[in-house]
């Protein structure tokens, strides 16, 4: 018996081996050594023009990261792309939050209403940035006519291209970055319907239990909600915190299509791109992805060490 | 044990939400706060779900009003929000027609992003049922690491991975293929594809596959005989998932795809005419929708099917 069951376990061990070795070697080909070699890259002063003669040529030097740190507009790209993950985390979660308490119980037309939600998350990228663009366009834009037309604005707002515009609330005027703004909004209603939909399951799957016998003591749905239900949504929103602010830190598509990049919303991955294919500095363009990747990874130990309890840690 | 009006207490409490409803006119006041908030509460929800569909809804609506009007129209009156001087399908017809007839090849980049999607999700789906079969059943040393490795994957940004890929497509002559593409698009879905239909096997009862093996079955056998038809639900949902993933991908196919125009995707196609001021904005918006419209319609068709697929163990929190 134990002799047959060892070979058993041998088959077994080996046909896992055997099924698992073409994604084992796509992913390992395609994934992970590329990203060895973005840390080989970086370390090497190659340049489009030169790709077909250096590739091989490694003679490793600190340039590009001398080059990528030192440049002027660095710390700028790098405030803002803090900025726009935090606020557009925050806010997707929020936004997300807010929709699924709100479609929580069944009614009427409930299937369409979900469905629309998630609209913005599954549409093309490029589509809706596009639209994006046109609404808020100073010229042929719905936002501005009806700014113009209905709300007084004096003049077209060039929601995209200013860098920093004025706003005023009671009589005070506030600098603010408009740009930026947008792109963070744009953010928030692209990406709530993740949160959306994760939320929603959680919340689905809670036992109705617990709030009916709060409802019982006399809890008003206020209480319920805080002391109750947003509880139990702590590891589903711990772990969007995290899926949300690593992407939005890496996010390129989105930034690039509605903005280039220009009017104070670059941030580092667009900068990286502009490297890339701008300057055809291919060292120095991994050289910053890997600042970046390096970035995150110590900004999530940070916030596992300090923020995540370690219930919400194994939730994740 | 008789219930008395001068014995408000233990015996009457659990009933006090509903009774109270019925008779407002003898409010207690923990009671007269829940019916507070719970009327407050109930018309803010439909406030908050008109906002929400009209903040979704509105921006698709706007693209199909702008393909319909012509762009001098649009400059007339921005704010409109119904063709104020009739429709016309048009910018449909010249965004579609090949760059010969005086159009802009969109018919083209329909078929390039059509290739592309339907290939890439063949080579995923191919690749990821064997791998996550093996991750949900079979034991074997590293099971637990494999699984980790793949999602790790995820912590580095796209543009990291597009460098060295640009760098070794260029240098083997595959970068401008669609092949190149698919391939890469492949492989940056195979670890997530992995996870869902992982989490999907698992809930396939295991005897079933034990009395195949007893009968004989091999090990290919039972997964073609069994476990993939009984996970077929899952398996449509991932390959809806892949699809739109490479159909709405842009990064990528602008930095393999871009210098020859045959090649280009919808998305590439759209985004590099968004930038010319030759091509009418409005052409674009046809553009815009016929790039939409597949994407939509899958997804409207598919919903419950997809969104089961992708929270698949989300429940758990």
């Amino acid at each position: 018996m134990p002799r047959r069951g060892r070979t058993l376990a041998r088959q077994e061990a080996r046909a896992g081996i055997a099924l698992l070795s073409p994604t084992l070697i796509v992913v390992l080909v395609m994934v992970v050594l590329p990203i060895l070699w973005t840390i080989i890259i970086a370390f090497q002063s190659l340049r489009l023009r030169n790709l077909r003669t250096r590739l091989f040529d490694f003679q490793f030097t600190l340039d590009n990261f001398s080059t990528v740190l030192g440049s002027p507009g660095f710390l700028e790209a790098l405030k803002v792309t803090l900025i726009y993950s935090v606020v557009g985390t925050a806010l997707s979660i929020g936004l997300g939050l807010v929709a699924a308490l709100v479609v929580r119980k069944p009614f009427k037309g409930r299937t369409f209403v979900r469905a629309s939600m998630l609209l913005p998350y599954v549409a093309p990228v490029v589509a809706v940035t596009f639209v994006w663009q046109i609404m808020l366009n100073p010229e042929l834009g719905i936002v501005n006519a009806i700014g113009t037309d209905l709300l007084g604005w004096s003049e077209s707002i060039p929601f995209l291209e200013q860098r920093s515009g004025t706003l005023s609330i009671f009589g005070f005027d506030l600098g603010v970055p408009t740009a930026l703004i947008v792109i963070i909004l744009y953010q928030a209603w692209r990406y709530f319907p993740f949160s959306f939909l994760f939320i929603l399951a959680r919340l689905q799957a809670l036992p109705a239990e617990l709030d009916e016998a709060a409802r019982v003591d006399g809890a008003t749905p206020l209480q319920r909600f805080w002391r109750i239900t947003l509880p139990q949504l702590q590891g589903v929103i711990a772990l969007l915190t995290v899926l949300r602010f690593i992407w939005t830190f890496n996010e390129f598509d989105d930034v690039y299509l509605l903005t280039q990049g220009g009017a104070g919303t670059e941030v580092v991955s667009v900068r990286v791109f502009r490297y890339l294919t701008g300057r055809g500095d291919i060292g120095a363009a991994a050289a910053l992805s890997l600042v970046l990747a390096v970035l995150l990874g110590v900004l999530l130990f940070l916030y596992f060490r300090f923020f995540v309890n370690r219930e919400e840690a194994e939730a994740i | 044990m008789s219930r008395t009006e001068t014995d408000p207490g233990v015996a009457e409490r659990p009933q006090l939400p509903k009774a109270a409803a019925r008779r407002p006119s003898r409010p207690r006041p923990p009671l007269s706060r829940e019916i507070v908030e719970t009327r407050i509460l109930g018309v803010l929800k439909w406030i908050t779900i008109a906002f929400f569909l009209i903040a979704t809804l509105f921006p698709f609506y706007y693209m199909v009003e702008l393909a319909v009007r012509s762009i001098e129209d649009v400059a007339l009156d921005p704010g409109a929000l119904w063709p104020p001087r009739g429709a016309s399908l048009a910018a449909f017809g010249e965004v579609l027609r090949s760059v010969e007839d005086g159009g802009q090849g969109f018919l083209t980049f329909l078929r390039n992003s059509g290739i592309i999607a339907l290939a890439s999700v063949a080579l995923t789906l191919a690749v990821s049922i064997l791998g996550s079969y093996a991750i949900a059943r079979l034991r074997f040393f590293g099971r637990r690491q494999v699984n980790f490795l793949f999602l790790s994957v995820y912590l580095f940004p796209a543009i990291l991975l597009a460098i060295p890929l640009f760098v070794f497509f260029t240098r083997i002559g595959l970068r401008g293929s669609l092949f190149g593409l698919v391939l890469v698009y492949a492989s940056q879905i195979v670890p997530v594809t992995i996870h869902m239909l992982r989490n999907y096997f698992e809930t396939v009862p295991e005897s079933l596959e034990e009395a195949a093996a007893l009968d004989g079955a091999s090990r290919l056998t039972i997964i073609r005989k069994i476990s993939l038809p009984l996970a077929m639900p899952a398996i449509m949902a991932t390959s809806l998932f892949v699809f739109m993933i490479a159909w709405n991908e842009f990064l990528f196919a602008l930095l393999f795809l871009v210098e020859n125009r045959e090649n280009w995707t919808v998305s590439l196609g759209l985004s590099q005419l968004a930038g010319s001021v030759e091509v009418a904005k409005t052409t674009l918006m046809a553009g815009s929708v016929i790039l939409t419209l597949p994407i939509v319609i899958l997804f409207f068709a598919t919903e419950r099917l997809l969104v089961e697929g992708l929270t698949a163990g989300a429940e758990k929190g």
